[in-house]
């Protein structure tokens, strides 16, 4: 034969260093190091000599901090336990009308921010709403003359959490349930146990490491509540450091309540993981095997049917449904070139957020792909960790070390050229978008790898072997086979960032304003028909992610029918 | 002639462990080569540096005379002309079949890009599924877009690693002869890495048997069968005992079954003990025989028959009978040894 024709003969020039540069690897870890900084910088205020202030709190109010966390999560772990397991077994092992509709429509109350229900009950159940006015006119009653829940109380609270946080129980709860061998549960009807017991004694201790991370999931969401909590005036970590941050203008004693409050979200994170953990055991067959389902009668098919709609009803449709009723009412007033200005506010910030968290996850997941280092995966895992972190504490965690930076800055600038170049970061936008890419890097960082995932090592050297350069490689296989997931990355931020209220709060700039910031205002002033437009929008948006989870969770289920 | 791939010395190290020890090989224009040995043994670590996925610790790799890679110095993958298919085949599921098999011939015009397609399809038979998705072909076509992909650009050299293992056994073979004709044809040389020897039997022209990271052996399937140079690629490849034995003279051995001529793999002074490589087909089952064994286990292999026999002295052997020569565990039968060549190996 003739020589077969080389395409690029290796030159001499041509041995070169095949492994990545690693000022690759190097900025992965400044990157890892610096949205460690806000976590790190509160954490080491446990080390720190209490003030005053802190003996003060600790003699008054922080037993109530406690006692309320602890009441909530509690409240939250009933109610959105209940919900969650309740609505996930119906829907995968049952069969009765509407189910298709439900299975997907079950995670809609994903979409409200838990701040915005409070406020849109709050608004629903007062004296002088539609529900207390229909009750008098109905009996003929006058004001006080019959008894009413209160809603602006703890109770209160824990139903609105529960709520807008059931969906993560239904969600880990039912892939829990589909993944379960069906033969497991079919040798517990052969052995003799009806269907409830089959459930109680096979079922639901099998998917208990997975309702545990769902219900882990929605208690460090109940943590970092603020909008609730201090629209019902309940004393909590969240509000307590709020106040201890504007009130009493102590940033120690606030990072010190910040830093406990990191310590029952650890708590959370370690028994999150130890149940995921524990859920590989449980996983009692790789053989997905659509579940018989089972059809129910004319009775208990109506009883599943309310069991499904009451969440969806009061996590979603009537909330919803009061907010279009009140934006009907007021958008005249409200929607002007001020809500223009709110809404294009929120965007930008979103937007920006949403690609810098991208592109800082792009970042950390290559490092990790490219050079998987224990110490690049610890780092890769620490930085990923931000949404476990109330927004309130990244706020103060963000804020003392930029603070510090700003100062420092300023008296070296005084120093060497006698100019004052101000505070340079505190006050900006910058170190409000730095909170939020600490906070939600998490979200993109996990899609991102999940993209990564897909492509094979052997991929890359597919393209290579074949004469293509990395970046090309990057471009024509990693690209289009990431398109999906970057996408998806970018829309989860930027509604995170939409619907974010205490870290926006504390760190807007003076006089700039977001739709969630002005929800929290108006609300406070007890104009919660006003409030609507900017809270309808961001319900709305919020929409957008949760039908994408729906899609993705109907085309990533083996073995069973994909909802409608 | 020039070799077209040429290994000298070539030592590999990862994580501070040596995987391959001072191997040298060369292949010639057009040869169909195969590196063969259990898994572990170096063999992968081997291809992938001579790919350039790897970097050599000491040694130089040349392809088609030019040097690539010597000792931390090596020239990327995408620099040296090499085709590879991969065990998990890396399809780009994005790609279109058309679009798997350009990915490698960037630069090129559009009209010779689809000419080299159409004619690399024609020549697996694949001309109708030009615009089909991977996940739309089954395992072998997938199999086939992988190799004919890695051979589109004309690859000085082609590497194969462990393509043919998630193919089930009965079509392996078959498979790999189909490709064996396909790479003859377009005139490819060619590295297939494996760890079945039926595989590497049915590919290559020249094998290489490997173990914990050293080139045993580099010869052809009938040498390395009938004279291999180790006990490890004498226990390796085939099947086969070791009897003992003792030296002669020049050319005869002492048994447990007689003596026995031939010419000697290795010349050793009369007297000493050795061990004689026994394959079941020098073992012929004879009725005249004046020696017996008795059949310890029996395996019906439809044409033929494999006795596990038991000698007098409990030295179990193996014989391949005929099929028809259907005899039950515990009968004993007549044997001779038909040995020419000698395979021994000092005790």
């Amino acid at each position: 034969m003739n020589n077969p024709g080389i395409q690029k003969s290796p030159t001499a020039t041509g041995l070169s260093a095949l492994r990545w540069p690693s000022p690759w690897i190097a900025a992965a870890t400044v990157t890892a190091l610096l949205v460690m900084t806000p976590i790190l910088s509160v954490l080491g205020y446990l080390f720190h000599p209490g003030s005053g202030t802190w003996q003060h709190l600790a003699d008054t109010v922080l037993g109530d901090y406690i006692r309320n966390s602890l009441l909530l999560m509690a409240g939250v772990a009933i109610g959105a336990g209940s919900i969650g397991i309740t609505t996930a077994w119906l829907t995968s092992m049952y069969h009765f009308p509407g189910r298709r509709f439900f299975i997907w429509a079950l995670l809609l109350p994903l979409a409200f921010p838990a701040y915005i229900l409070a406020y849109t009950y709050t608004g629903m159940l007062e004296p002088a709403g539609p529900v207390q006015s229909w009750i008098r006119s109905a009996f003929e009653l006058g004001y006080g003359e019959y008894w009413f829940p209160e809603i602006r109380s703890i109770g209160g609270a824990m139903v609105m959490l529960s709520l807008v946080l059931y969906p993560y129980v239904y969600l880990l709860a039912r892939a829990a349930f589909l993944e379960q061998s069906v033969c497991a549960l079919e040798v517990s009807r052969t052995l003799g146990c009806g269907p409830w017991r089959s459930f109680f004694s096979i079922a639901l201790p099998l998917a208990r490491p997975a309702i545990v991370v769902g219900l882990s999931l929605a208690l460090m969401e109940t943590l970092a509540d603020f909008g609730t909590v201090d629209y019902f005036g309940i004393s909590t970590f969240t509000t307590g450091i709020f106040r201890t941050w504007y009130g009493l203008y102590d940033e120690v004693a606030a990072a010190q309540l910040a830093a406990l409050l990191m310590l029952f979200v650890f708590s959370l994170i370690l028994l999150e993981r130890w149940s995921r953990r524990q859920a590989r055991f449980h996983h009692t067959t790789n053989r997905y095997q659509a579940l018989p389902e089972q059809r129910l009668g004319r009775f208990n098919a109506w009883l599943a049917i309310t069991a499904c709609l009451l969440p969806l009803l009061f996590g979603f449709l009537l909330p919803v449904a009061q907010l279009i009723l009140w934006a009907i009412q007021t958008w005249e007033q409200m929607v002007d070139a001020s809500f223009y200005t709110l809404a294009a506010n929120s965007f930008t910030l979103a937007g920006i957020a949403a690609v810098a968290a991208l592109f800082t996850a792009l970042l950390l997941g290559y490092g990790r792909r490219l050079q998987p280092t224990r110490w690049l995966r610890g780092l890769v895992q620490i930085a990923g960790m931000g949404y476990a972190i109330p927004g309130m504490v990244i706020a103060i965690g963000v804020l003392i070390p930029f603070g510090w930076l700003d100062n420092a800055l300023d008296s070296w600038m005084r120093n060497q050229f006698g100019i004052s170049i101000g505070l340079l970061f505190s006050g900006t936008l910058f170190i409000l978008l730095f909170a939020y890419l600490v906070r939600f890097l998490t979200v993109s960082l996990q899609t991102v790898e999940a993209g990564l995932g897909k492509i094979k090592p052997s991929m890359d050297e597919a393209a290579w072997s074949m004469g293509r350069s990395k970046l090309d490689t990057v471009r024509r296989v990693h690209l289009p086979l990431m398109r999906g997931s970057l996408l998806t990355a970018l829309l989860i931020v930027f509604v995170d960032v939409l619907k974010e209220l205490p870290a926006t709060l504390v760190l807007r700039p003076f006089n700039f304003n977001t739709l969630a910031v002005r929800t929290y205002e108006l609300a406070s002033d007890e104009r919660l028909a006003d409030a609507s437009s900017a809270a309808l929008t961001i319900v709305l948006v919020g929409i957008i992610p949760v039908i994408l989870l729906s899609m993705t969770i109907a085309h990533s289920r083996p073995g069973h029918a994909k909802p409608a | 002639m020039q070799n077209q791939l040429e290994v000298t010395d070539l030592s590999i190290q990862l994580g501070g462990k040596t995987i391959v020890h001072g191997v040298s090989l060369a292949l010639q224009s057009g040869e169909l080569a195969c590196l063969v040995g259990p898994s572990g043994c170096g063999k992968t670590t081997l291809l992938r540096t001579i790919a350039g996925f790897e970097q050599p610790a000491t040694g130089v790799v040349r392809l088609h005379g030019k040097k690539v890679a010597e000792a931390y110095n090596s020239a990327p993958p995408e620099n040296r002309g090499i085709g590879m298919v991969f065990q998990d085949l890396a399809l780009f599921p994005h790609l279109t079949v058309a679009g798997n098999i350009a990915f490698g011939m960037h630069g090129q015009p559009r009209t010779a890009i689809n000419r080299r397609i159409d004619e690399l399809l024609e020549l697996v038979g694949m001309s109708t599924l030009r615009d089909c998705y991977p996940h739309q072909l089954s395992g072998g076509q997938q199999q086939r877009i992988a190799l004919i992909r890695a051979m589109a650009p004309r690859p000085a050299l082609l590497l194969l690693d462990e393509p043919f293992s998630s193919q089930d056994m009965e079509r392996r073979e078959q498979l790999v002869q189909e490709v064996r004709t396909i790479l003859n044809k377009d005139g490819i040389t060619a590295m297939l890495v494996t760890h079945d020897q039926h595989e590497a039997f049915a590919f290559a022209d020249s094998i290489g048997v490997m173990n914990e990271g050293q080139l045993l052996q580099w010869d052809s399937a009938f040498d390395l069968y009938h004279r291999p140079r180790s006990r490890f690629v004498a226990g390796f490849i085939g099947q086969g005992v070791l009897i003992n034995a003792q030296v002669l003279d020049k050319q005869t051995l002492q048994t447990e079954l007689g003596e026995i001529y031939g010419e000697l793999s290795q010349q050793l002074p009369p007297g000493s003990k050795v061990e004689l490589l026994i394959r079941p087909d020098d073992i012929i089952h004879d009725d005249q025989s004046p020696i017996y064994a008795r059949v310890a286990a029996r395996l019906f292999r439809g044409a033929s028959h494999l006795y596990t026999l038991e000698l007098n002295n409990g030295t179990r052997v193996l014989c391949l009978a005929p099929s028809h020569h259907n005899h039950q565990t515990g009968e004993q039968i007549g044997i001779r040894l038909s040995l020419a060549h000698l395979v021994i190996f000092p005790c």
